[in-house]
């Protein structure tokens, strides 16, 4: 049911792991549901997320989905990373089956959490970004 | 396909060569219609009653009892529906179990929406159903018990004599959903006062698309497919000749050799459970470790969710399923580890393994040996087990 890069992804995930002293982390989706992603970011003083890291409890579509995420806002700057979307992350992928798509919104919330993140420690406005929504923290 | 560990045996089994065998002639051969007059149509027929009188013998009753459907869940379907009509003059009150398969489940809403009320009794930690509550349930309007003999997902045997024994004493049907115990536990109908029971042949090694639902003498219910005589007029339709015959040789290779195998079953069972619950931490054992089926072995894995668990050994070529939500299609895990008190999120990494007799020793080491690998991989990549490593490591 899974495209092959799906399966890539999820075999050998990209970028898994934790940045100590991140310039940014998300955390969204709630175990309940079986979804939740965390996204650390490092970004420099130019604005470039320098590296980027993932932990993601979930299905095989919520790890890849992850780490394709992680590729693609890798070596952004934060207004490219804006515009990684949950279409693109799919489209990176070859797709997913209907009842996964979802799991490629969390990717895009869970970035769009770390840049918030990153915003608030640093008293910074990014356009277009609002407070993330979903937080496993809202939900327990 | 290439080698693989299949351990997904609630799901269905591996039909036995001697019931496909018996089959094929059936196909080729006497492909008459059993309702035919002459003597090509009189042979299935005869076959037909050979395999009614077959599956009657296993469960002490008459080969008049035994109806052949087209499996488990037509078989529910029938009997929940056709007992609630007939029955409608006395009550309308159907009792049965937060556990039961959807068959049951579904069919009971579908009742509920045309005017039944049912009542959902619950279960100890372990799955099994509390006797007291279903008889302080039982009503003057109560028509209908049905509770499963056995649990799909976690194996746990119910207590069906005292079940029997209580719907007896007040007057009340009752029916038990069997897919998962016919062939694997001794089941006598009398001993047990079991007035219907569905039963579904893939689950022990027959052929998929067959199955029977008992209906003891004297139990009113209505007919399920109208059209023609065949069932004694309750379910038309020409019958499944080829399929009835599997369904009736692997009932009897089943019944033959039933105690040996499920010792060896139960002993590659408890060696999963052993080895699992002691070479993996923060895993939990689902289901009653006494009251359980001899092929089921289902455990919890906290931090880590049922579907990658799946896929991962399903490319190290382990066939097993899980109650996980992303196996279901829904967003809630299964309703079963739900009614035993798991919280969603330790229900939603669960990881079903059920073995047959034909499984080996050395399938059980590399099993062990993968979900030990993957769940580790897993958690390393978990943010709830970050998390809690991250708590514990603050609480020393």
């Amino acid at each position: 049911m899974y495209s092959d890069k799906v399966m890539d992804h999820f075999e050998n995930p990209r970028n898994v792991g934790e940045i100590e002293n991140a310039s940014g982390v998300g955390t969204v989706g709630n175990a309940k549901c079986g979804d939740i992603m965390r996204i650390y970011l490092d970004i420099d003083d130019n604005g470039i997320i320098r590296d980027c890291k993932f932990k993601t409890f979930g299905c095989g579509a919520a790890v890849a989905t992850s780490s394709m995420a992680t590729e693609l806002v890798k070596g952004k700057s934060i207004e490219e990373a804006m515009k990684v979307t949950n279409k693109a992350v799919m489209e990176a992928l070859d797709g997913l089956p209907p009842v996964k798509v979802h799991c490629s919104l969390l990717a895009e919330e869970a970035i769009h959490a770390a840049l918030w993140d990153y915003a608030q420690k640093n008293g910074i406005c990014i356009e277009g970004l609002a407070e993330p929504k979903s937080d496993i923290h809202d939900e327990n | 396909m290439g080698e693989f560990i299949y351990l997904d045996n609630a799901a269905t089994t591996k039909t036995a060569p001697e019931a496909v065998e018996a089959m094929l002639p059936y196909f080729t051969d006497f492909y008459g219609n059993p309702s035919s007059i002459y003597s090509l149509g009189a042979s299935a027929q005869k076959a037909v009653e050979e395999a009614r009188e077959q599956i009657a013998s296993t469960l002490g009753a008459k080969s008049n009892e035994i109806y052949f459907t087209g499996g488990g869940s037509e078989s529910d379907n029938w009997a929940l529906v056709a007992a609630a009509e007939a029955y409608a003059g006395k009550g309308k009150h159907i009792i049965t179990s937060v556990i039961e398969h959807h068959a049951v489940l579904h069919t009971c809403q579908y009742l509920e929406k045309r005017g039944y009320e049912v009542t959902c009794i619950g279960v100890d930690e372990n799955g099994i159903l509390k006797l007291d509550e279903l008889e302080a349930a039982i009503r003057p309007d109560t028509i209908l018990i049905s509770v499963m003999f056995a649990n799909n997902e976690i194996g746990t045997i119910q207590p069906v004599r005292e079940i029997g024994a209580l719907a007896k004493k007040h007057g009340v049907l009752f029916h038990t959903d069997a897919v998962q115990a016919y062939a694997h536990l001794p089941i006598r109908v009398d001993e047990m006062n079991i007035d219907m029971l569905s039963a579904s042949g893939h689950k022990f090694h027959g052929p998929k698309g067959t199955g029977f639902l008992y209906i003891r003498t004297g139990v009113k219910i209505r007919s399920f497919l109208h059209g023609g005589q065949q069932e004694r007029g309750r379910r038309a339709g020409t019958e499944n000749v080829s399929g009835i015959v599997g369904l009736g040789e692997a009932a009897r290779l089943a019944f033959s050799h039933m105690e040996e195998r499920s010792r060896k079953e139960a002993g590659l069972r408890d060696y999963l459970i052993e080895r699992i619950g002691k070479e993996i931490p923060y895993c939990r054992l689902n289901g009653d470790a006494g009251r359980r089926l001899s092929n089921n072995v289902n455990f919890s894995f906290r931090f880590i969710e049922g579907e990658s668990l799946l896929i991962s050994l399903d490319r190290k070529g382990i066939c097993a399923s899980s109650g996980s939500a992303c196996t279901s299609g829904s967003l809630d895990p299964s309703h079963v580890l739900l009614a035993i008190g798991l919280p969603h999120e330790i229900a939603h990494g669960s990881l079903r393994l059920t073995v047959s007799w034909e499984n080996t020793m050395e399938e059980m080491d590399r099993t062990v040996e993968a979900v030990k690998e993957i769940v580790e991989r897993l958690r390393n990549m978990s943010p709830l087990y970050e998390d809690f490593i991250r708590s514990a490591g603050q609480n020393r």
